[in-house]
């Protein structure tokens, strides 16, 4: 990881979501706070996982950082550059260097544009003209993302959701960008062509360099495609650290529950334990005070309560391992504690 | 180059690719996609009822627009009363004195009762001007809505709260009632109270009331359109490759809203046809001796009981002219969106 120089910075980011309430006069009544203080970087070149539970605003960070929406505080610096509240004017020169990959394939592709169009779309606005035309460039990026370049001329209609996913992604490469936001690109996908669009991405991270928001649900994806991996939990990372670090000896009590609900890689070992979490995510308009994590976690104390604990490196974690619990687990392997059937190793 | 390009992509591909195939084989065309407008002109090549509701469409437009060519070829035209220059083609009661309201070789559609007018040519420039006006009001009624709608929808927050108030205002009008109440006041606009009001401005005033209570449903409609469409992941999409708004409307939004848009215009057509006329009736729309739809009708009604051929023209060809623009309209939904459940 090099914090040197990066590619992203995000400090402090945060969205509060205003609701709206009252007749006649509407007036805001509170907020939903869909993201709140996140901070973390990305090197250039490099892959972030970022994975949570649905609702704890994996979605809204990333359209924080291509600023489809306005940050409600915090900082983006895309390198060096502060981009929080570039207007679209300011941002031209960098949008071509954030691109994005949409969860839904049926959703992301104009239907009343041809493959073509969508994919030259990119390159007419930002006015590029690549060497050879636009078409030619475009069949290219099919080629590159594994589709018959003679398609150009066909409509989204005419493509499985496999194929359509792959389309979004030549349209994120049409303008060659340093950094792509990709927010569960496969999780809409039939389970077996998850994998080929995974080594698609994978394959584009590698040979052009691209550093990578990689956002997911479920820890299992990410493992194969992030260096680094940040979960989080209702708006906050509650963990962040390099892939090894994190799957190894993870630290903080939800990412344990996470790891667990992993189906199982290896059959030699003995079955593990699976920590089921209780009760529901706590609602983002009112999330709980202190630790965010404390009404669903087993090791709650008061001051889980009245003390929200900051994210750094505890102690036992290797740099750049970052937690934010008070009572960090200990354990290097995943049994969870409450539910181990021996007490003696649980405590 | 290692490339963890996925063996396993190659099969599944091919099934794809199989299955593609097998659907465009059809296509007479390989490379070309089949696009969704060239989709539903294939099925509306198939409907047969929209079909020949299409060609009746075509067959008055046609009719409308070479309204001066027949009327040439045919010798004859609206305004001239052919009864002053030949006393014998009406009877003592200024009524036409041959069989059928006057049918003959020469008035091929009889002549009108007390003026002795020639009524095949009155008829032809009736449907010129009725179809002229419903057609320029549609076309404005289209615009309007269809710019305060996208503006409304895309911009959402005050802009559509307001807009929003407007359309329901208006649509909660009734119309007809107000259209009657307000030509007068549009003409006393611009005329002296006992001044002739000139033909231009009553088919101006006529095109603008129209439109004016006419764009509030087509709005509403393309609002809640855009509201959905702007949530879609290619709006953002576009945003992150930094389209402006303009290209967002123009490009983006514009060409998935065509079919209500064509849906709407072609049902609201016909009904701004039966309002001209209605309206023309009721005598606040063209008068006579301007030929129209409305004014053939109106007159046509006081003397039905004595010369049903005159009333009968107009009528059954404004019959037959809506019900197949109708039925067109019908079609068209049907072929544009065929999801939709009547
Ligand atoms: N435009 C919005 N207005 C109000 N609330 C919003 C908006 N967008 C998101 N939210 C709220 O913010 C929270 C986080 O949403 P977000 O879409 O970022 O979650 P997510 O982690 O992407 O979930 P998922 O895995 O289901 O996609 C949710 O509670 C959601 O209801
Ligand atoms: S801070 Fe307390 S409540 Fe939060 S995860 Fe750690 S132990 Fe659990
Ligand atoms: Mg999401």
């Amino acid at each position: 990881m090099s914090n040197t120089n990066p590619l992203l910075d995000v400090s402090g980011l945060t969205k509060h979501f205003p609701i709206k309430g009252g007749f006649p006069i509407r007036r805001t009544v509170g907020a939903v706070q869909a993201v709140d203080g996140l901070d973390f970087q990305v090197a250039e070149g490099e892959s972030l996982g970022l994975v949570g539970e649905s609702g704890c605003g994996k979605s809204t960070t990333g359209r924080l950082i291509t600023r489809l929406l306005e940050p409600t505080g915090g900082r983006v610096t895309y390198r060096g550059q502060d981009i929080t509240h570039a207007n679209r004017k300011q941002l031209a020169p960098i949008r071509s260097e954030i691109q994005m990959i949409f969860q839904d394939p049926y959703a992301s592709l104009n239907p009343r544009q041809t493959v073509g169009k969508i994919i030259s779309g990119p390159m007419e606005i930002n006015d590029i003209n690549p060497p050879g035309g636009r078409e030619k460039r475009v069949r290219e990026l099919l080629e590159i993302v594994g589709l018959n370049p003679e398609h150009y001329n066909r409509f989204p209609h005419e493509f499985s959701g496999g194929q359509r996913q792959r389309i979004g992604v030549a349209r994120a490469l049409a303008l060659e960008p340093k950094l792509i936001v990709a927010d569960e690109p496969v999780s809409a996908l039939d389970v077996s062509i998850q994998a080929q669009v995974v080594n698609l991405l994978q394959k584009v991270q590698r040979e052009l360099g691209i550093a990578f928001v990689f956002i997911a649900h479920d820890l299992a994806i990410v493992r194969h495609f992030s260096q680094r991996v940040a979960v989080m939990y209702l708006g906050k990372i509650v963990e962040i650290g390099d892939r090894e670090d994190l799957y190894d000896n993870p630290r903080h009590p939800y990412t344990r529950a996470l790891l667990s609900a992993v189906p199982e890689a290896t059959v030699d070992e003995e079955p593990r334990e699976r920590i089921r979490l209780v009760g529901d995510v706590p609602s983002p308009i009112n999330p709980p005070s202190g630790c965010r994590f404390r009404t669903r976690c087993w090791k709650a104390t008061e001051k889980c309560a009245t003390e929200a604990p900051p994210l750094v490196q505890v102690e036992g974690n290797k740099p750049g391992h970052l937690t934010a619990c008070h009572y960090p687990e200990t354990e290097p392997t995943i049994p969870a504690p409450r539910l181990s059937k021996d007490p003696e190793a649980a405590a | 180059m290692t490339l963890p390009t996925p063996s396993a992509a190659v099969p599944l591909e091919v099934t794809d690719e199989s299955v593609e195939k097998v659907t465009t084989s059809g296509d007479p065309k390989g490379g070309e996609g089949r696009s969704p407008g060239r989709l539903a002109w294939k099925r509306f090549k198939r409907d047969r009822t929209g079909v020949i509701s299409a060609c009746i469409v075509i067959f008055f437009f046609v009719i409308g627009v070479a309204a001066p060519l027949i009327a040439k070829l045919y010798g004859k035209d609206p305004y001239t009363t052919y009864a002053s220059q030949d006393p014998s083609l009406l009877d003592a009661f200024s009524y036409p004195a041959g069989p059928n309201g006057g049918m003959s070789s020469e008035f091929w559609f009889g002549i009108e009762p007390q003026l002795g007018r020639d009524v095949f040519t009155f008829l032809l420039y009736a449907i010129r001007n009725s179809l002229g006006i419903a057609t320029a009001a549609t076309l404005l009624t289209t615009i309007v809505g269809v710019v305060v709608g996208v503006t409304a929808g895309y911009l959402g927050g005050k802009t559509d709260y307001l807009v929003g108030r407007v359309i329901d205002i208006l649509l909660s009008f009734p119309s007809t009632l107000f259209f009657i109440a307000f030509m007068p006041v549009v003409y006393g606009i611009f005329v002296k109270p006992d001044d002739n009001i000139p033909t231009g401005l009553v088919v101006f005033s006529l095109i603008v009331v129209l439109s004016a209570f006419g764009w509030a449903s087509i709005a509403r409609l393309l609002r809640g359109q855009v509201l959905g469409l702007r949530e879609r992941e290619f709006v953002e999409a576009a945003k992150v490759t930094g389209a402006s708004p303009m290209r967002i409307v123009f490009k983006e939004l514009l060409p998935n809203l065509w079919t209500p848009i064509i849906i709407q215009s072609t049902l609201m057509l016909p009904a701004y046809v039966t309002a001209e006329a209605g309206l023309a009736f009721l005598g606040v729309g063209v008068t006579d001796p301007t030929p129209d739809w409305g004014v053939m009708i109106g007159r046509g009604a006081t003397f039905y009981t004595e010369d049903i051929t005159f009333l009968l023209f107009p009528g059954l060809a404004m019959v037959i002219f809506v019900l197949a623009f109708n039925l067109l309209g019908d079609s068209v939904r049907d072929a544009l969106d065929p999801k939709s459940k009547r």
